[in-house]
């Protein structure tokens, strides 16, 4: 019985997924360079104060369309809009929008998707068909075109007093066609998990159906779930900004990068590029940061690839 | 159907009783709507009793229903017409909200310890879990440590509690499935191909390990398996299966030793000989032809396409296990006859 006497610990690392994929990611340098773009824009949007010391809605007409002159430095370090409103606060005060739309989105998207996927994958039957039949329809549509679709309904019927209404409208849109490619990954996870014997097991013991679902495959499915968040929440920045160059989504006077964007694109032909260059690095180089983190992080969550 | 073999036991109940049990699954056909256009007999007439502390050992090849007769007795399949009763209950039909104070009495345990435990649980939470679901057992207060007595008592150190599953090899895996089904303390164990996955050496100490606690709780177990040796070392009784019925029932001797059943005969021949000298000594029965489907079994005697005694009268009738009982033991045979197949000779 010589296994019995277990070999005492040499190393007590509580290995798990989550810890192995976190140690993994720390060491990639571009993970670390993605992770500072991000913690600069999720500062800019949580302090805006900290970035800039001006009210981007005190705008004098004869400062209108000052280009910087000096870098960074002077009243207007990014200049001013076609209003005389200082840039660099628009700039920086437009990331909360932003930001909490596309993070309130991928919430909703992963919530609903998440309970979806779960029940038509343990119930089957029915339900499971109801579920799968809705999903495919709202995968046949895109998700820019449903929420054109959405918003035109809403178009110039919204208040943008508070953030929350100002982001209500784009976010009830973007939710409703964001959900299904979670849905469809906690289903598959479902599937696969629900016959494995500790579920069986779990039954035998008199376990509920919802202690099953939550306890043993919930941590499951969120697995291939969180890999694609990130991903999707760069492409949730760019459709935000998509609709509001098409003036459906955030509607101005309140700013996001998209409605920046789109009164930039008046500007830049006529030798006013930074106010177009700006917001629109700024997304891309956000976009490009989610993307890259997601990417890192599917590739540390992947047993395949250990 | 007289399956009581034990004779020590008479007199007393039997914990574990099954009478008559039948599993159907249909096949079903159709997208919209389904039409049913069979069905798989998995298990067909199925009669087997426990007694308290003893083993009853069921063996048979794959698909043999070995596996869904375990999942019925623990009411993880409802049985398509028979009783199960436990301890005089009867349970069979019971729904799952009423079938859950039962479920403390009768665990099961299961063939692959790789897939059996959830690997994001650590062993505490595993082995605590029954606690949980049937939070009147144990008080909250006292279930770490009776946690860290399972573990004990299966043989692990109380220490792993936190450990997770995988820094653990087989079967101190499999010493932790026991470990949970014993937590609520039932009366029987079904034992679905314990040790089917494990290297032999290890076999060897978990089949000790059921003993011991078999010895120190009293349990009953019904342990399925397809290795005749593990089944013969280990249990009271033994009964034969194929295509969902049981072909032959007896103690570990009258089965190994004086089996009746061409079946079984043929199964036994086919166990190797360990002795290189003795190989090619030994009666051997080589089977014909492969298992037929449960989808649509043989008319009569299920082993008569490859039996090679069948006569009409097989394909007639089905044999009872009376039928080749001439004052021995239980055998589905009309021509039930004793033949030495495990004795090689010189």
């Amino acid at each position: 019985m010589s296994e019995l006497t277990a070999p005492t610990p040499t190393a007590e690392r509580q290995a798990s997924l989550w810890s192995d994929a976190f140690r993994t990611m720390r060491k990639r340098p571009d993970v670390i360079i993605a992770s500072l773009v991000l913690l600069f824009v999720f500062a800019m949007a949580a302090f805006p104060s900290l970035f800039t010391d001006q009210d981007p809605t005190v705008c004098f007409g004869r400062d209108a369309k000052q280009r910087p002159g000096t870098w960074f430095t002077g009243e207007h370090p990014l200049g001013t809009d076609a209003f005389g409103c200082d840039f660099a606060a628009t700039l920086v005060h437009g990331t909360r929008p932003t930001i909490a739309l596309a993070l309130s989105v991928i919430v909703a998207s992963v919530v609903v998707g998440l309970i979806l996927g779960i029940l038509a994958g343990y119930y089957g039957g029915w339900l499971d068909t109801l579920i799968s039949r809705a999903l495919d329809v709202f995968i046949v549509i895109p998700m820019l075109m449903g929420a054109v679709l959405i918003l035109s309904l809403f178009r110039g019927r919204v208040s943008t007093d508070t953030l929350a209404e100002t982001i209500a409208v784009p976010f009830l849109a973007l939710s409703l066609f964001g959900w299904m490619e979670f849905c469809r990954y906690t289903r598959a996870a479902t599937l696969e998990t629900k016959n494995l014997d500790y579920v069986v097991a779990a039954k035998c013991l008199g376990a509920s159906d919802r202690r099953i679902m939550f306890k043993h495959i919930l941590p499951n499915a969120i697995v291939p779930v969180t890999a694609v968040v990130p991903t999707t929440i760069g492409g949730i920045i760019v459709t935000e900004a998509a609709l509001a160059v098409l003036g459906i989504g955030v509607q101005p006077p309140a700013t996001s990068w998209g409605v920046l964007l789109s009164k930039g694109t008046e500007w830049a032909g006529g030798g006013y590029v930074y106010l177009f260059a700006w917001p629109l690095g700024l997304l891309i180089l956000t976009v490009f940061a989610f993307a890259t983190f997601g990417d890192a992080l599917r590739d540390a969550l992947d047993p395949k690839l250990r | 159907m007289n399956a009581e073999l034990g004779q020590a036991d008479r007199g007393v109940d039997p914990v574990l009783e099954a009478k008559d049990l039948v599993k159907h699954f249909p096949i079903q056909r159709g997208v919209v709507v389904k039409r049913t256009v069979g069905h798989v007999q998995a298990v067909d007439g199925v009669d087997l009793k426990l007694y308290p502390g003893k083993t009853l050992g069921v063996v048979g090849e794959s698909g043999c229903g070995k596996s869904t007769l375990a999942k019925l007795l623990v009411g993880l399949e409802s049985p398509t017409s028979g009783s199960i009763k436990l301890q005089g209950k009867e349970i069979g039909n019971l729904s799952n909200r009423r079938m859950r104070p039962f479920r403390r009495d009768i665990q099961l345990v299961f063939q692959d310890p790789y897939t059996s435990l959830n690997p994001r649980l650590t062993v505490g939470d595993i082995v605590g879990e029954p606690f949980e679901i049937h939070p009147e057992v144990v008080p909250r207060a006292k279930r770490a440590g009776e946690v860290k007595e399972l573990l004990d008592m299966v043989g692990l150190s109380p220490d792993h509690v936190n450990r997770y599953p995988h820094q653990f090899s087989g079967g101190q895996r499999q010493r932790i499935g026991i470990a949970r089904a014993l937590a609520l303390r039932p009366q029987v164990l079904v034992c679905d191909e314990p040790v089917s996955a494990l290297d032999v050496s290890i076999q060897g100490q978990v089949i000790n390990l059921l003993e011991r606690l078999q010895n120190e709780l009293g349990l009953a177990y019904v342990f399925i398996a397809h290795d005749l040796s593990v089944v013969r070392h280990i249990a009271d009784e033994v009964a034969v299966m194929y295509l969902g019925k049981v072909v032959e029932q007896g103690t570990g001797p009258e089965i190994y030793d004086h089996p009746r059943h061409p079946y079984t005969q043929a199964l036994l021949s086919a166990v190797p000989v360990p002795d290189p000298d003795l190989r090619g000594q030994r009666d051997e029965i080589v089977l014909q032809g492969d298992v037929p489907s449960p989808i649509d079994p043989p008319s009569g005697c299920r082993f008569r396409t490859r039996c090679w005694k069948a006569t009409d009268h097989c394909a007639e009738e089905v044999p009872s296990l009376d039928v080749g009982d001439n004052g021995t033991h239980p055998t589905a045979c009309f021509y039930a006859e004793e033949r030495d197949v495990t004795h090689a000779v010189k």
